[in-house]
């Protein structure tokens, strides 16, 4: 991986948000002055030591960090090969990475003095924790998310509720994730005025990539200090799901510099991705323009966005984050998939092996990790990101175990 | 002298502004939108918007994403697009056709087959909405290359010096957006709207035209006197929705029927 000599990750995205042919800012001109504004104010913020100090408070006292990183010795022994270790995300309040996103955006909402904050969702993590400091600093609170989503969903819809949030169910095009950031993008053209946009993964115009990775790139480094605590050195491996992409690079992201260090990106395979239907767009797509960046994605011979399939709503998006879709390119990062059922198997058998249900999503990580901890074999380790916990799936698994509940 | 700048002159020493409606192609068909597109020259149209479709139309409202998904029942794209405007232009050589839509389904085609295609099809203008032109800069060379001028959006919240690097970069008209919003959005301030588009006009030399919001022959020639033209849209893909199962020439007869109040209208202004 001689490549990495002659990249300073740092330096990327570039001035004008590029990480080489990827992400940019391709937005109507209507939101072109408050991505301008987000930009200025973030440059300013992230290096702002009061700024800083309020972020982290937020993690350890609200959010609860650090996260564990646990040594899964039944997996491990289990499957055979590499020790696996869990970095566990499934802890932080609200349940998933998600938070320490909107933490850090809830701030920059704060600073900049916006009564109002909008997101969009899938499974409804992403919703949950912008509703949940929402409530927390006083703020309104608007979540858009696919009819077909809340239908899937409900019980996170409720959590929104119960916050104070109003979840607006959009019943436009495929009714999922990237028909809820439409919508939340037209709300912000329309009350860039009082409100701010918090966007839940490292997608959508510059500098939200930028400063998505930056708020969960706390994941990595939090996980390099634990194993080098736990283990005395670094990884050989780090798995990760990837639908935006957003645990992903949190994890990844301190890492990417340690050439000796194999990273593995896992996208959700469908019912595999020779089928066609699967949410695999580093694995099966093309570079395109959606949702204000260039980056890979599923669409159809007009270019029109295609219809994603997974098991789990939160990886279900066509597009990926513009990083992945650099690092993917530059042969940085290496992109997989597992598909629904070896990710409902990885389920069950973390479930079982060691008392930890994960979110589906995560599942899709821990799938491959069973794959790579065999082929790497015993005394290498390998960190797996748990990037949620799996209360919100009970419905869907039961249905697929034909159980009502 | 390229069809757009030759509308703009013509209309400068007539008196007139230019009426500027947009429609989708494919809503409901494409044999309705030529039929369309012809019936709206004949009704006073200077210079027509036709809409690309999309699958996520993001800076549009609830009508013109509807448009979109009507058009895309019949998986019209690109090519089909290509091919109206060269059926348009076998009975009509000066009206300019804008196409008005977003990036993707250019860059699956690529930037040199789009351009060449587009310029041999009879496209004069060029509306991209997600392609700001700090990100635009190799693809407006190629557009301006095969005779396309690439049109942007300005908008009130638009800082000046950005305004003057976006007048450079386009060419035949600026698109001044005149609300905060998407598409079909609330009313319009067309006193706010005469002190942006002075402004625009004493900045730039291009002409002016202005869109988003005007939903009548009123509001159309207020805005009129004070720009260089009014971009119609909402109002016609909505009336192309009702319509949707009646034939071509009913379809083309009814929508045109808007654009004649609105020229009548902007005419007796």
């Amino acid at each position: 991986m001689s490549v990495n000599n002659k990249i300073d990750f740092s330096q990327f995205p570039d001035a004008t948000g590029h990480f080489g042919q990827f992400g940019g800012r391709f937005a109507s001109e209507t939101l072109m002055y408050a991505l301008q504004h987000l930009q200025e104010t973030y440059n300013k913020l992230k290096d702002d030591p009061e700024f800083q100090a309020e972020f982290d408070k937020d993690l350890a006292h609200y959010v609860g960090r650090p996260s564990p990183l646990y040594l899964a010795e039944r997996l491990t022994e289990k499957w055979g090969g590499a020790n696996v270790y869990l970095k566990r995300e499934d802890l932080n309040h609200t349940g998933a990475h998600k938070v320490n996103n909107t933490i850090g955006q809830a701030l920059l909402a704060k600073y900049t003095g916006k009564p109002r904050v909008i997101a969009e969702t899938g499974a409804g993590m992403h919703g949950v924790a912008s509703a949940t400091v929402a409530a927390r600093l006083g703020l309104e609170c608007v979540v858009y998310m696919g009819a077909e989503d809340v239908q899937r969903q409900i019980q996170n819809v409720y959590r929104m509720k119960l916050l104070g949030a109003e979840v607006v169910p959009v019943k436009s095009g495929t009714q999922t994730l990237k028909d809820a950031m439409n919508e939340a993008m037209r709300d912000w053209v329309t009350n860039v005025d009082n409100t701010f946009y918090i966007i839940g993964t490292v997608a959508g115009p510059h500098p939200y990539p930028q400063l998505v990775r930056d708020f969960q790139s706390i994941i990595g480094r939090e996980a390099k200090i634990q194993l080098q605590e736990q283990a005395g050195c670094l990884p050989d491996a780090l798995v990760a799901c990837v639908g935006g992409g957003s645990n992903a690079i949190g994890l990844f992201y301190d890492f990417l510099t340690d050439e000796s260090v194999e990273i593995y990106g896992v996208e959700a395979g469908g019912d595999g991705v020779e089928t066609g239907r699967h949410a695999a767009p580093l694995s099966a797509g093309r570079p395109g323009v959606l949702h204000g960046n260039r980056t890979y994605l599923m669409a159809d011979e007009n270019g029109q966005i295609q219809h994603t399939h997974s098991v789990s709503a939160g990886l279900d998006y066509p597009g990926v984050g513009p990083e992945h879709s650099w690092l993917k390119d530059i042969g940085r990062v290496n992109y997989v998939a597992a598909n629904d059922d070896e990710a409902l198997d990885a389920f069950r058998e973390l479930t079982r092996s060691e008392g930890i249900i994960p979110a589906l999503e995560s599942a899709h990580a821990i799938a491959y990790a069973k794959k790579l901890a065999k082929d790497l074999g015993k005394g290498k380790n390998i960190i797996v990101n748990l990037s949620g916990r799996g209360d919100k799936d009970m419905h869907t698994v039961a249905a697929i175990d034909g159980i009502e509940i | 002298m390229s069809r757009i700048s030759e509308t703009f002159a013509r209309l400068e020493s007539e008196g007139r502004k230019a009426l500027i409606p947009f429609v989708t192609c494919g809503d409901p068909n494409t044999g309705a939108t030529l039929a369309i597109l012809h019936a709206m020259v004949e009704k006073g149209a200077d210079i027509i918007e036709v809409g690309v479709p999309f699958s996520d139309p993001m800076a549009d409202g609830p009508a013109i994403q509807l448009a979109n998904e009507r058009a895309l029942k019949h998986n019209v794209g690109l090519s089909d697009v290509f091919d109206v405007v060269a059926e348009f232009r076998k009975t009509n050589n000066t009206t300019p056709i804008v196409l008005m839509g977003y990036l993707n389904p250019i860059e699956w085609m690529g930037y040199e087959v789009f351009s060449e295609r587009a310029g041999k099809a009879g496209v004069d203008g060029l509306i991209t909405v997600d392609l700001p032109p700090e990100e635009a800069s190799e693809f407006s060379k190629l557009v301006r290359s095969k005779g396309i001028d690439p049109i942007y959006l300005l908008t009130p919240a638009t800082a000046v010096d950005r305004a003057r690097k976006i007048l450079e970069a386009g060419s035949g008209y600026v698109y001044y957006v005149s609300v905060k919003g998407v598409t079909g959005s609330a009313k319009i301030d067309v006193t706010d709207v005469a002190e942006n588009v002075a402004r625009l006009k004493n900045d730039g030399g291009l002409p002016v035209v202005v869109g988003f919001g005007i939903k009548d022959p009123e509001t159309a020639a207020a805005v009129a006197a004070v720009s260089d033209g009014s971009v119609v849209g909402s109002v016609l893909v909505n009336r192309c929705g009702e319509l949707e199962s009646e034939s071509n020439d009913e379809i083309a007869s009814q929508v045109s029927a808007l654009i004649g109040d609105m020229r009548q209208a902007m005419d007796a202004a």
